[in-house]
């Protein structure tokens, strides 16, 4: 399996990050940037980085089942996460994601026809000053009423 | 080691400073409870059942991961240890479905017995059970999530035990699963380890699930009549049907341990074209139903009629001992011939020879387990002798034992190896050679090989081992449950039982080559597999076999015989390791080859004194070299006691015998395993096989 000479050069760079031997280390950055570049954690990506840190695919697979933000099925290009933790949820999250749900027709994980929008309820994402909180691929959006909910999403789709 | 005093529940016992307490409590009779603990296995702590409390430590300890220090005061059952087990039970429990009434593992279950000991009746929590449908993974492994406990047990066993690496526990909180190696199937040995190991009855197996209760069974030790490595195998029989094969109390040389074949490939004894009656041919040139009484009355007087030199006997590598010494000695004394042969896949009369005047040099299944080093020459171990591959990981698990191998292809022994050298099986010994200054640097080394050395190259390859100046062991690879017990009874051409040279007759070969044979009596073996023809087309042909083989297909007469577990007796594996059958079921129709050899002897008038499996054994300690100082206790309660087989006076055969081992893999199949249902649908499987 062959990546972009970015990436290459980024998976080269993180395994220099760990002391010698704990190469394994590198395995979740190794997951979140390949992900973006290939799409979804495919087997041969899997393959590719057991390889690469010298485990085997199993315990790849396993930190892929384990982790929510990495994706055996490709999600769409834009990827919006809203949290009901405790914070967001006090503070009307739950009541957002159901919003979500209603205006995309899309439940948990589950991507637009069109493979522009997906969805995802995700666990605390570290914004709860500012909650209830959406992330749309790396974007924060903060104290979100169901009104801006709309806008953002209306905007998505152009 | 230094030796600590430990206060274990008030009382002082003394344990090898940084033993673990679990252990430790255990040699002093009192049990710590743990489900993720296992003798053997790496340390999990995940089940948090074995908590005990310490002496100044502010919390609570787990006693499987806490060695042992001078003056430490542990009491196990104290109040807090009991509540914490009470809670960890109850949490537990709070997503187990409690189906235990239609459950597998219901009445050996571990969780159950735990729950009866040290659970509480009731449970605080009241939330509704995530439920999630059951999973088929191959045709023998299925996987209940609900059920599961997440101990990781399997996980251990597939990557330790096995060398596999299949499982693995994948998703989080109560979402967390045992996950397969190709996403919704498997793909490994499926040995089956991961279900036996199982405390609850999460993962189950595809042929005795829903079939029986645990208690329902009788449980009979005996020995798996499948590869050569005499596995020990307690068949769980009901009804006369074998329904189970497994070796939970780890007794035998196996331990635990079965592969594929051990744990599933009973049902051949089921299988529909089982022959349960005795054919004849008739005048049509057709096989014809016929009586026990018929068929043995027109096959003794063939036999008095066609007695002779160029009568031809070949035996089988998986009938006992007693059937092939009694074999050997109807053959060479009441039917007046030397062509006795068997199917060889090994060379260990050469071995033998080789280690003339020397004692104590063939290895046991244990010395691959406790060797300091391994050298592996032309055999692919994992797929064709699986026990003897699973000691050698546990020795390099536990002891950091040198693996070295010598083979063609790669091989699953490469990865635990400290040097793996990739060479043709004819150069074998040059790749041997290349060892040398490691293998020298060695305490002590076992050296195992396959049939690609054979002859004058085992005698080189021993010559080698000699000349490193440490002591060595070895092990003459051989394929079948018994072809070591063929060997030692002298199924032989030139050699009797104990290898005592005899005049030389026919070897397997000659014999079907040969025109002139005048009878060929064939026990237990089908040597016109793959479309050989027997030269001679006048010969009278006797075959006792399970099954219609090519063999049997060009026999005058077929008589039924009686499979390893439908009969009592003993063999002896690669190592030279004897142990006993113990008569599991039995098949209508059938008579064990014993029974058959005693009753044509009987119908020819020749007394071969009292035919049955103890008192040939005794025939046999008596007068085979070897067999003569057997401890029978051992033998006999189910243990396994090596021969010692004269070493030297092996004369080198002059008759050109043929030495092949069939190359059965763990899931292609022999005569017996071809006709396992279950084995077969295993391989049918998509997916190429786990190398």
């Amino acid at each position: 399996m062959t990546f972009s000479p970015e990436l290459e050069a980024k998976f080269a760079d993180l395994v220099t990050h760990y002391p010698e031997g704990r190469q394994r280390a590198a395995l979740i950055p190794m997951l979140m940037f390949g992900q973006e570049e290939v799409g979804s954690i495919t087997p041969e990506f899997m393959e590719e980085v057991a390889k690469r840190l010298g485990l085997n695919t199993m315990q790849v697979d396993e930190v892929v089942g384990y982790y929510s933000m990495l994706h055996k099925k490709g999600m769409g290009k834009y990827h919006v996460q809203v949290c009901t933790n405790v914070a967001c949820m006090l503070r009307g999250g739950a009541e957002l994601y159901d919003h979500a749900c209603h205006k995309l027709g899309l439940g948990h994980k589950e991507v637009s026809a069109d493979g522009v929008i997906s969805l995802e309820e995700v666990e605390c994402m570290g914004a709860c000053s500012w909650a209830p909180a959406i992330q749309v691929n790396y974007d924060f959006h903060h104290e979100v009423t169901t009104e801006q909910l709309d806008t953002i999403l209306e905007g998505l789709k152009k | 080691m230094a030796l600590v005093n430990v206060t274990i529940n008030g009382v002082q016992v003394q344990a090898e400073n940084g033993a673990l307490l679990i252990e430790v409590a255990k040699q002093n009779g009192i049990e710590i409870p743990a489900f993720c603990y296992y003798e053997g296995m790496s340390l999990q702590a995940a089940c948090r059942m074995c908590l005990v409390e310490v002496e100044k430590a502010p919390k609570l300890m787990a006693g499987c991961t806490l060695p042992v220090a001078e003056g430490m005061v542990v009491r196990t059952e104290s109040e807090p240890v009991v509540k914490a087990r009470k809670t960890t039970l109850e949490f537990l429990l709070s997503n187990h479905p409690l189906d235990c009434p239609v459950c597998d593992k219901g009445g050996e279950c571990e969780l159950q017995d735990m729950t009866f000991k040290y659970g509480v009746g009731e449970s605080r929590f009241t939330e509704i059970k995530q439920h999630v449908p059951e999973k088929q993974w191959s045709p023998v492994v299925f996987y209940d999530a609900p059920r599961c406990i997440l101990c990781y047990r399997c996980v251990r066993v597939c990557n330790e035990g096995m060398g596999v690496g299949a499982l693995g526990v994948s998703y989080r909180g109560v979402n967390a699963e045992i996950i397969p190696s190709n996403g919704d199937h498997l793909e490994c040995d499926e040995c089956g380890s991961c279900i036996d190991i199982c405390p609850v009855g999460s993962l189950t197996s595809g042929i005795y699930r829903y079939k029986t209760r645990p208690w329902e069974m009788e449980h009979v030790g005996t020995v798996c009549t499948h590869c050569s490595n005499g596995c020990k195998t307690t068949l769980g029989v009901r009804n006369n049907e074998i329904v189970r094969g497994n070796n939970r109390d780890k007794s035998g040389i196996n331990g635990e341990f079965l592969c594929v074949k051990g744990r599933y490939a009973f049902d051949f004894t089921q299988h529909p074209e089982r022959l349960q009656t005795p054919l004849i041919r008739n005048a049509a040139g057709e096989l014809e139903e016929a009586s026990w009484s018929r068929a043995l009355k027109l096959v003794a007087e063939k036999f008095k009629a066609l007695a002779g030199p160029d009568f031809g006997v070949i035996g089988s590598t998986r009938t006992t001992n007693e059937e092939n010494y009694l074999l050997q000695k109807f053959a060479r004394t009441a039917l007046g011939t030397a062509s006795i042969d068997h199917h060889r896949t090994g060379d260990v009369v050469t071995l033998i020879d080789s280690l003339s005047g020397k004692t104590g040099q063939l290895a046991t299944a244990e010395d691959l387990y406790t060797s300091k080093a391994v050298l592996v020459v032309a055999s692919d171990l994992s797929q064709q002798q699986p026990l003897l591959a699973n000691k050698i990981r546990a020795n390099v698990r536990h002891h950091k034992a040198a693996v070295y191998t010598v083979t063609p292809g790669p091989v699953r022994e490469d990865k635990i190896a400290r040097k793996a050298i990739r060479i043709a099986e004819a150069d074998s010994l040059a790749g041997v050679e290349q060892l040398r200054e490691a293998l020298s640097k060695e305490a002590e080394l076992v050296i195992i090989y396959g049939d690609a050395i054979q002859g004058e190259k085992v005698r080189q390859l021993v010559a080698f081992g000699e000349s490193l100046g440490i002591p060595v062991k070895y092990v003459a690879l051989v394929d079948y449950a018994n072809s070591r017990g063929a060997l030692d009874m002298g199924l032989l051409p030139d050699l009797g039982p104990g290898y005592h040279a005899t005049a030389p007759g026919r070897s397997l070969q000659q014999m079907l080559d040969d025109p002139k044979l005048a009878a060929l009596w064939v026990v237990g073996s089908n040597p016109l597999k793959g479309g050989k023809s027997l030269a001679s087309t006048n010969a009278f042909v006797v075959v006792q076999d399970l099954f219609l083989t090519e063999t049997a297909q060009r026999a005058d007469v077929v008589l039924p015989a009686a499979s390893a577990y439908e009969k009592n007796g003993t063999v002896t594996n690669v190592c030279g390791q004897v142990q006993r059958l113990k008569k599991g079921i039995e098949t209508v129709g059938s008579k064990a080859d014993l029974a058959i050899i005693g009753l044509l002897a009987r119908g020819m008038g020749v007394n071969l004194g009292k035919v049955d499996a103890d008192a040939i054994f005794a025939e046999i300690a008596a007068s085979v070299p070897g067999y003569n100082q057997l401890p029978m206790p051992v033998i006999l309660t189910g243990g396994a006691v090596q021969t010692h087989p004269v070493n030297g006076g092996v004369p080198p055969s002059s008759v050109p015998g043929i030495i092949a081992s069939a190359r059965d893999t763990l899931f292609t199949t022999g005569s017996l395993t071809r006709y396992s249902k279950i084995l077969n649908e295993v391989l049918e499987k998509p997916g190429a096989l786990y190398s």
